[in-house]
């Protein structure tokens, strides 16, 4: 098991390095007139080149990526171009809300995805084509335009939630709860039904499996042999889909943020994105890809506490 | 070899105009080509029958409801005619989403036709890229690419092509995998065709329609991200696009929300028409009539009438079947019979073989007495009496599950054919052993942690411990044999149903395995109804036997007798072929030397 961990740990490193560098690469190697966005059109060419010496543009490409490298190994991203804030600082600033956001969609989606998928593969009939239906629909409608229409019904017309803006958990929790209620119901639509479409067909297949047949064969209830044997068989199948929601989720929150006007990672994304402020969003990709490792290591983690021949590969 | 091939294309086309026939039937997937065909003529005609030109601001018309001047859809904020907007828009978005498609089919195909079909560093190289590439949130990746390399719908569906591809690959890679060995595609090799023309001819015609599939759904998630990207003000703001008008929309949503309906509908109305198109062909290619609607998998006991009607008949015999029937209702209304009219009886310490070919119904009868068969199988008559007990009533042709669910564990035990997937991999045998005697039998923990090591033990494993903390997957096929029956044996049953329970082992294995249900057969006085195909199996092990044909029972009766004297021809046949070439069993000729002879001669 530490090995599995160890290796599972090394391929991560790698991915957030080759990932990380590509990006760098892409990012610094067109970002040519930045001192002159930055500065604007009035500037004279000797400010320019000022700013361009300030910045580290007059540097080859090559050790400016060393020196990031450098930086970032021991927790120092640089500053921003525009702000002249360090990058660490923005982004910590900003995970807290977009985390809150992801996690509690994943947690609400993992509940209600494993009910639903369960329902449906069990009883199948009216529940089962109701998922059917639901999962089409979430399919079609893109989850930014189920954004805009909530937050035209539900908070412009009928003025339940507040439609933009956020409030710190520790200000006002009924003013958070509120706040993030629609960007998480935003993102769970989607998030509910694919997940519990891969729940439902993985439940089917471990019913038909023979050991469910021998275990009824031992006398054991259906609810126990459903909850411990099968649900666990279906796990793997079930975790792997909510991975994928919630690596996609990171992405999906870029519109949801936009569209709530709620200061998190997907906003610093977008702003350094139109401004051209490369530290910014190296740091932001970075930091993604960090979670994202994350992420997939705790599933791993979890596929092969579930599953024991899974530890072995 | 061409000649063949081409003889096996012509059923093809005939299956390809039923899926596209089958297509059309489904409403939904009718509905959605329906769609795809407007969306496709607006992107064709659009710019010349759009009313207005589509960038052409007009102040004093702006912000004017539908209707108003001319304009159908009323303007935005600028004052420019929202159709001729919408209809410019269609054409950009389908060739957004052809771009995006177009880029994941030219890295995906022939990468994962090549990782697929030669393995090796190549696949080991592209199946980690492809893990790299779904780990990235696609939308933080567009962002930097637009950072990068500027504002353009086609960089981006490029790059989102790309971050597609490993969708093509997996499913190109799997499907060539799958095929690689078929003896069909060994034969095209034997036969001298390149390997460009197998790929070509065999391979490609495989993969052919998950590709289709897989791309209709790449395109709807494609204009799904460029209207996103657009939203988010990332778009071109010259080109006037789905996403540009969503954004106009969503900025006056306070004062005109109807701006922001048209784009959304435009939008969802094309993405999901490419997914529900997506979805129908995947049905119209699935077998459709056997996907119409599948049975509910029954883990809870269903209702069953009270069998208070059907007297308990003081029966002598441990186990009597009476007449039954299964089977399993079609689509088209009828019932395919796999099980009827079959009768008999087991005594208590009896062995009971029930011998026939596969398919002759003998593990269905087996499954009807132990309550399992498959859900969507039916009792279509009979009873099944069990110690006295009604399990199958004659009038109500159900089976009374609540009542056999206490039995099942308790008096009657189950012995599997293929003892590998009757363990559940994601428990311990230990535990997997344990449970029921806790939950079933009510032992305490500790009591039976020691009963199964007990069980272990009689079952002839040499290392009880070992075995007992192992996972399945870490013990040899006889030995999980072995498990199962430690485990069928460990609640002392009256009655014992095995299923075939040597066929998936060694010959060697089987030899014992028979030896250790003989011997625990005597030590539990058991009745066991034993099916199998061997009538060697039957010789060894079984007091009487009962043949079947085709759901139906031919001969029963004294294993001796049916095994010198067989009267029905089947019976002849299945004992030919066991005896051909061979001389008769000892048993037999020990028993009666006169017998075997007359067998002989007799067939």
């Amino acid at each position: 098991m530490v090995s599995f961990i160890f290796r599972r740990l090394v391929s991560g490193v790698v991915v957030l390095f080759v990932v990380s560098t590509l990006t760098f690469f892409l990012l610094y190697f067109s970002a040519t007139s930045v001192a002159r966005n930055i500065l604007g059109e009035s500037a004279t060419q000797a400010q320019v080149q000022l700013k361009e010496t300030e910045l580290g543009l007059d540097q080859p490409l090559v050790s400016r990526y060393l020196s990031w490298l450098g930086g970032v190994v021991q927790g120092d991203f640089g500053v921003s171009w525009f702000t002249s804030q360090p990058v660490v600082g923005s982004i910590l600033g900003r995970l807290p809300t977009t985390l809150s956001i992801v996690l509690a969609t994943i947690v609400i989606a993992a509940v209600l995805a494993t009910l639903l998928g369960v329902a449906a593969a069990v009883r199948r009939g009216w529940i089962d084509r109701l998922l059917q239906i639901v999962s089409i629909g979430a399919s079609a409608v893109p989850q930014f335009v189920v954004a805009i229409v909530l937050v035209t019904v539900l908070a412009i017309q009928l003025r339940i939630f507040p439609a933009t803006g956020y409030v710190p958990m520790n200000q006002d929790f009924g003013g958070w709860l509120a706040s993030i209620a629609l960007p998480i119901l935003a993102l769970a639509i989607g998030a509910v039904a694919s997940t519990a479409q891969q729940v439902r067909s993985a439940v089917i297949n471990v019913l038909s499996r023979d050991y469910v047949r021998t275990l009824r064969s031992r006398g054991l209830a259906p609810r126990e042999i459903l909850f411990r044997h099968v649900l666990r068989g279906a796990a793997p199948a079930g975790l792997t889909v909510l991975s994928l929601q919630f690596i996609g989720m990171l992405g999906g929150v870029v519109v949801i943020e936009q569209i709530f006007a709620l200061p998190g990672m997907g906003f610093l994304a977008l702003q350094s994105t139109t401004q051209g402020d490369m530290p910014v969003l190296m740091g932001v990709v970075v930091y993604i890809v960090i979670i994202v490792v994350i992420v997939n290591l705790l599933v791993d983690l979890a596929v092969g506490w579930l599953n024991p021949k899974a530890r072995v590969s | 070899m061409t000649e063949t091939l081409a003889q096996i294309d012509k059923p093809e086309d005939a299956v390809r105009s039923g899926v596209f026939k089958r297509l059309l039937k489904n409403p939904l997937g009718l509905v959605a080509l329906i769609v795809l065909a407007l969306v496709v003529v607006a992107g064709v005609i659009g710019p010349l029958v759009a009313p207005f030109d589509p960038n052409k601001a007009d102040l004093v018309n702006a912000l004017v409801g539908p209707g108003t001047n001319g304009h159908l859809l009323g303007t935005d904020s600028a004052g420019r005619d929202v159709l001729s907007r919408l209809l410019i828009g269609a054409q950009s978005t389908l060739l957004a989403a052809a771009l995006a498609a177009g880029v994941a089919l030219i890295i995906g195909l022939p990468s994962g036709l090549m990782a697929g079909y030669f393995g090796g560093w190549f696949d080991s190289v592209a199946s980690w890229c492809t893990n790299v590439l779904m780990s990235l949130p696609a939308i933080i990746i567009l962002l930097a690419a637009s950072a990068a390399l500027g504002r353009s719908v086609w960089i981006s569906m490029t790059v989102f092509g790309v971050l597609m591809s490993p969708g093509i690959f997996r499913l190109t890679r799997t499907s060539v995998q799958a095929v690689r060995n078929e003896l069909y595609v060994d034969a095209a090799r034997v036969a001298g065709l390149s390997t460009g023309s197998i790929i070509g001819k065999h391979i490609l015609f495989v993969v052919r329609a998950p590709l289709i599939i897989q791309t209709s759904i790449v395109c709807g998630i494609a204009i799904a991200i460029q209207a996103a990207l657009e939203f988010l003000g990332l778009g071109d703001p010259l080109t006037p696009t789905w996403g540009v008008m969503l954004n106009e929309g969503f900025i006056n949503i306070y004062g005109s929300p109807i701006l922001a309906v048209w784009p959304g509908v435009a939008i969802s109305l094309t993405v999901g028409s490419f997914v529900v198109l997506g979805n129908a062909l995947r049905d119209a290619l699935e077998d459709s009539p056997k996907h119409k609607r599948a049975k509910p998998i029954k883990l809870t006991p269903p209702k069953t009438e009270l069998i208070s009607t059907v007297e308990l008949e003081e029966s002598e015999h441990l186990l009597t079947v009476d007449g039954l029937g299964v089977g399993y209702p079609q689509p088209n209304g009828k019932t395919k019979t796999v099980v009827s009219d079959v009768s008999f009886h087991l005594d208590r310490g009896e062995v009971l073989g029930i011998v026939g070919e596969s398919g002759s119904g003998k593990s269905q009868t087996a499954f009807s007495i132990l309550g399992l068969l498959p859900a969507e199988a039916e009792i279509t008559g009979g009873s099944i009496t069990f110690d006295g007990v009604p399990l199958v009533s004659a009038s109500g042709h159900r089976l009374s599950q609540g009542r056999l669910a206490q039995l099942r564990g308790s008096r009657i035990a189950y012995i599997p054919q293929e003892p590998m997937s009757n363990l559940d991999p994601n428990f311990t045998i230990g535990y997997q052993l344990v449970r029921p005697l806790v939950k079933v039998l009510g032992l305490s923990k500790a009591d039976a942690r020691k009963r199964a090591l007990e069980l272990l033990t009689i079952v002839g494993i040499t290392n009880p411990q070992r075995t007992f903390d192992a996972y399945p997957h870490e013990v040899s096929g006889g030995m999980a044999q072995r498990v199962l029956i430690a485990g069928a044996v460990s609640c002392n049953p009256d009655l014992l149903i095995a299923d075939e329970p040597t066929t998936a082992l060694d010959v060697t294995v089987q030899a014992e395995v028979l030896d250790l249900l003989r011997d625990l057969q005597a030590r539990f006085n058991m009745g066991v109804v034993l099916v199998t195909h061997n009538f060697g199996v039957v010789a060894d092990l079984c007091d009487r036997v009962v043949v079947m044909q085709n759901g139906r029972v031919v001969e029963s009766g004294d294993v001796r007798t049916i095994l010198r004297e067989p009267a029905d021809r089947y019976t002849q046949t299945l004992l030919s072929a066991m005896l051909e070439g061979k001389t008769p069993m000892s048993m037999l000729t020990v028993a009666a030397p006169a017998a075997a002879p007359t067998t002989k001669a007799g067939l």
